[in-house]
């Protein structure tokens, strides 16, 4: 099941480049949270600092506290547990090219040292049919590459890669702004249902799409988050002028 | 700014909307004044510009319909398109009733003139009137203040109408001889109140439009709030 998030006063620096400042919220268990803002706001550096991704970069740093259901991630827990627990999907989806699609999936599973063959096949199964793939996968698992599937297929084998590990948190970055309507909207409905187990924060820039799957939306600007509110509120009545000259593209 | 056609599209749609009210106010106007002087030629305007607002509002309707598609408005917008389109359907109906008005003139010119009904219609009508001028500044002015200044002139116009309905029927049982005359002063304060009810539908839209909340039926709401209060 998922897990709430709780922000407090979180800043992240690249170099001397002060990328988020003072960022606090509260992001449900088992929703969909969108975040939106124009490029360069800080909305991507924000999911990845919640997985401790920021930190990778030798320049970057991180002050503030994150605190994943009970565990506050930069204190209690080494970055390889967090990433097990936080599962993400970027803009591109990446399969391992080389691998099939059954290795794809078992990737994580076999880095935490899963061996049992049996107890493989059935997360292999489940995760891909939580992820929408397995009907259309499921006489290929071995013969085929990751590679060899669509871009909305690739993007759901992604999905079940994450989902694999048995997260309780799924942060998508642009999960399908390189993908056509029907492969995003597949990713949509799969969010949709996700959501039911797993808490889902999802960047993007499409704003419909941020109305359609999350029930809780925040709005970043220049590292700040200007405001952060249902997503029906958002989109109707932003309380922020900021907020809403974005949606309305009177700037952005 | 970003986004300049679409702005541009948004102040057309507001522009025709104000021809459409120009036309509905215009048409109100008409079949008052065809009452008061009795004249028949008046009702002909009143007659030929309905179908001049019919088809402005399809056009209206169907310029909205093509943002919503094709720009996917947000906030602000998505509720002044919503409005418009909500405001759009009322003035249509404004001219329905001027027409309905200006119908009865016509009847009531075939029959003897009855000087004494116990209605005040002209009353009735700049009430109504006003509702509509002053609905269609607060749009043209996205001014919510002046909005919830026609919401309180609703029950004025109300109570003139069931006083109306009073007298008028009253007056019907007593002198069946003038009844016919009766009923089309009667036909004419419903479509007077009709008109300063579409005038309360614009007003609330305006203020849909300009500050995103729904004040439409708040009297009702209140009072199911107070009833329910009541009961514990």
């Amino acid at each position: 099941m998922g897990v709430g998030i709780e922000v407090t006063n979180l800043n992240a620096w690249y170099g001397t480049n002060h990328t988020l400042q003072d960022i606090t919220l509260n992001i449900p268990a088992n929703h969909a949270t969108a975040l939106i803002g124009p490029s360069g706001c800080g909305k991507s550096t924000f999911v990845r600092c919640l997985n401790r991704m920021h930190e990778t970069n030798p320049i970057a740093r991180v002050t503030g506290t994150v605190r994943i259901g009970d565990m506050d991630i930069y204190n209690d827990a080494a970055p390889v547990e967090i990433r097990r627990r936080v599962g993400m999907v970027f803009q591109r989806p990446n399969p391992f090219p080389t691998m099939s699609i059954y290795d794809n999936v078992a990737a994580g599973l076999k880095l935490n040292g899963y061996r049992n063959k049996r107890s493989l096949d059935e997360i292999v199964e489940r995760s891909l049919k939580n992820s929408a793939l397995w009907d259309e996968v499921k006489d290929d698992l071995k013969s085929k590459s990751g590679a060899s599937l669509s871009g909305g297929q690739q993007q759901r084998l992604c999905i079940a890669r994450a989902l694999a590990v048995d997260p309780e948190v799924l942060l998508m970055d642009e999960p399908a702004s390189a993908l056509d309507p029907v492969s995003t909207s597949k990713i949509e409905d799969l969010i949709f249902q996700l959501k039911s187990q797993y808490t889902i924060v999802i960047v993007t820039h499409n704003m419909q799409q941020a109305a359609r799957v999350a029930e809780k939306t925040g709005f970043f600007l220049n590292g700040r988050m200007v405001e952060f509110d249902s997503t029906h509120k958002i989109f109707t009545n932003p309380s922020d002028k900021r907020t809403e000259d974005y949606i309305t593209g009177r700037f952005g | 700014m970003t986004r300049i056609r679409f702005q541009q599209s948004l102040d057309q749609l507001k522009e025709n909307l104000l021809v459409m009210a120009g036309l509905a106010e215009q048409a109100i106007q008409r079949a008052i004044e065809a009452y008061r002087v009795r004249d028949l030629s008046i009702c002909d305007l009143v007659s030929r510009s309905e179908i001049a607002i019919n088809r402005l509002e399809r056009d209206i309707d169907q310029e909205a319909l093509d943002l919503l598609a094709m720009e996917q408005p947000m906030a602000i917008d998505l509720r002044f398109i919503l409005s418009v389109i909500k405001i759009n359907a009322d003035l249509e109906r404004v001219g329905d009733a001027a027409k309905s008005i200006s119908e009865r003139v016509r009847n009531m010119e075939q029959m003897p003139a009855v000087p004494d009904l116990p209605v005040d219609i002209p009353r009735m009508a700049t009430l109504s009137g006003e509702m509509v001028r002053k609905s269609l500044q607060a749009f043209i002015e996205a001014d919510p203040e002046t909005a919830r200044a026609v919401l309180t002139m609703d029950d004025a116009v109300d109570t003139m109408n069931r006083a109306a309905y009073k007298s008028l029927t009253k007056l019907m049982e007593e002198q069946s001889h003038i009844a016919p005359q009766a009923l089309n002063a009667l036909m004419i304060c419903r479509a007077l109140e009709r008109v300063a009810d579409h005038a309360t539908n614009i007003a609330e839209d305006v203020i849909f439009w300009i500050e995103g909340s729904d004040v439409r039926h708040h009297k009702s709401v209140m009072a199911q709030k107070q009833a329910a209060e009541a009961r514990g």
